[in-house]
């Protein structure tokens, strides 16, 4: 098991090396001298000769790009180049509210899909099984941002029950906290749910059908017993897999909720970083949650070997 | 029992494959109206400040929105913007991804590299790729859909590379091999009608979310220039005017929704109709 941890642990360089030379040559794809793209539509000749020096846009490519990988591998991503603060402070600082979503909104999706794919799956046919997939299709096509505005419409600005948008830190008390988070992880999760509760249905399917699950309701396990401890954890491996390739998909839909709920994340960050021109933000966010992103998948990974040990020794 | 006649051939088409009706004459629909708008809608981009955020109404049908353009004409023209960048990124990354996906799959020695590459980009979230993109050069539907195809050919990528794996080493290819015939062929006329089912699939969900990312493209603000009628820059440009126009709204939202539900659906009935396999378990 350690050898395939181990392993695992081995492919993250590569990838992470693959996504450093993405996100390095963006600059260079541009048409034009990067210098000047930086210093952007106004800039003085002497700004963009400034600029060169002090970004080493002069130097050779590859040693740019051996420079810059050297000072994000020690954490340190650049100058915003529109408020002059190292991008890892600002990153810093808006880490929490975007975490803080992120958790939130797992936690909502993955305890409603699974619970509706397994009673999807456990009354294979049925009404409430077709009503479910139904929901998961319909709720599958609707973009974060509709879904969005019509919960704010309703629950936040007809019925009053809650913010309409912003957030507070944890440090400003628990409910306070909490209720600027349920109308965005809900709206944000609701495509997640759909994913989940799907393949939650498939894998309990497969898994019901299996002989020991008959035995067990011929010798008299209970309902539930039999469906979480006999089944659900059989039918865990497809499920956490697609809980993990939904990770792009919820880290993406951080970035538009941030904006649907004014909330002062890391996602904000990047869209003003947009209309700024702020590169470094821009790429030092990419790296960012591209390192999450495979953070969190290598964990998946790992994790199947305590959920399935036949895994290690392939 | 099969029926017979053409019209019992069709309800019985019909009853087996709902989703594949439904969201075909949905997307039809949307498509003609999206075609014939100039003979069904006003101007899109005519400004008429007296009429700034009216209700809905006979003469404005959706109503208008802050600046006094009709949101009616405004969906109905986003609907080009929609279906042309949804098409065309469909299109190109399952175009790209097969090429790559084929010869990663048939050629051992290229397969790690190709392959470690596919994984580095799949890693780097599709919305913030995009954004770079949109940012460094510049807004227009060309860029978009650009930055919409590259993370989408990962995925295509995998799914071919999948499906070569599974035959390349079945009898009738290792006939065909050992017959002389030449790798290009190979690939063309042996390897790759076995991608063709799976790819159809694909290329429907690309179609939706391409229509999804451009839309938040569009939203946020990175996507096709703001006076452009698309629906996420409709529902960008309204969102201040929510409590008092909220059908500036829903209004491109719903229609939204409904095209990508109705690309969802065709998706769904074409993988029950084409790969049974997967249809049993989904």
């Amino acid at each position: 098991m350690l050898a395939y941890i181990f392993r695992r642990l081995l492919g993250v360089i590569p990838v992470m090396l693959i996504v450093g030379i993405f996100v390095f040559s963006l600059l260079h794809l541009a048409p034009g001298d990067p210098a000047a793209i930086i210093a952007g539509d106004n800039a003085t000749e002497a700004n963009v000769a400034r600029i060169r020096t002090s970004l080493g846009l002069d130097r050779p490519l590859l040693e740019q790009f051996a420079s810059w990988g050297w000072s994000t591998l020690q954490g340190d991503l650049g100058i915003s180049m529109y408020s002059m603060t190292p991008v890892t402070t600002m990153v810093q600082q808006r880490m929490g509210a975007t975490f803080s979503l992120a958790v939130t909104t797992m936690l909502v999706a993955v305890t409603i899909a699974i619970t509706l794919g397994v009673l999807a799956a456990w009354k294979a046919g049925s009404l409430l099984d077709r009503a479910v997939m139904g929901l998961s299709v319909a709720s599958f096509s609707v973009p974060v941002f509709v879904v969005g505005y019509i919960m704010v419409y309703f629950v936040a600005l007809q019925w009053r029950w809650l913010p309409v948008q912003g957030y507070m830190p944890l440090s400003e008390g628990f409910w306070n906290w909490l209720r600027h988070l349920i109308l965005p992880s809900f709206a944000l999760g609701l495509a997640y749910v759909a994913l989940i509760a799907r393949i939650t249905r498939a894998s309990m399917l497969d898994v019901l059908a299996e002989d020991y699950i008959r035995t067990a309701s011929a010798k008299g396990v209970a309902t539930v017993p039999m469906l979480l401890r006999h089944a659900l954890k059989n039918a865990a491996v497809p499920i956490i897999t697609v809980v993990g390739i939904g990770v792009a998909l919820l880290i993406s839909g951080v970035v538009i909720t941030e904006s649907v709920f004014n909330v002062p994340g890391v996602g904000r960050l990047v869209v003003d970083a947009i209309s700024r021109r702020d590169y470094p933000v821009i790429q030092g966010v990419m790296i960012i949650f591209a390192g999450i992103y495979v953070l969190i998948n290598l964990m998946i990974d790992i994790s199947y070997c305590f959920l399935d040990p036949r895994i290690r020794y392939s | 029992m099969q029926p017979t006649t053409a019209s019992g051939r069709l309800v019985d088409f019909m009853r087996r494959h709902p989703t594949i009706v439904v969201g075909g004459l949905l997307l039809f629909t949307i498509a003609l109206a999206a075609v014939f708008a100039p003979l069904i809608a006003r101007d899109p981009l005519a400004l008429e400040p007296i009429n700034r955020l009216k209700a809905p109404s006979a003469e404005f049908w959706l109503g208008t929105d802050s600046l006094g353009r009709d949101i009616y004409a405004r969906m109905v023209y986003g609907a080009r913007i929609s279906l042309l960048v949804g098409l065309t990124v469909a299109f190109f990354s399952v175009l790209a991804g097969a090429v790559i996906g084929l010869v990663a799959g048939y050629f051992r020695r290229i397969d790690a590299v190709v392959m470690r590459l596919m994984d580095g980009l799949m890693a780097i979230p599709s919305i913030l790729l995009a954004i770079a993109l949109v940012s460094l050069l510049g807004a227009s539907v060309k860029v978009v859909i650009v930055a919409i195809v590259i993370p989408e050919i990962p995925r295509v990528t995998r799914l071919v590379r999948a499906v070569v794996l599974s035959v390349r080493d079945l009898p009738y290819v290792e006939a065909a091999r050992s017959n002389g015939t030449r790798v290009g062929k190979l690939l063309r006329r042996h390897i790759l009608p076995s991608t063709v089912a799976p790819l159809i699939v694909q290329a429907t969900y690309i179609c939706a979310s391409a229509i999804l990312t451009e839309a938040g493209l569009s939203f946020l603000g990175a996507g096709t220039p703001p006076e452009f009628p698309t629906w996420g820059n409709m529902i960008a440009s309204s969102r201040l005017y929510l409590q008092i126009a909220p059908w500036t709204i829903f209004a491109p939202g719903i229609c939204l929704a409904l095209v990508v539900l109705a690309v969802n659906l065709l998706g769904d009935g074409l993988r029950d109709r084409l790969d049974p396999r997967i249809s049993r378990r989904m």
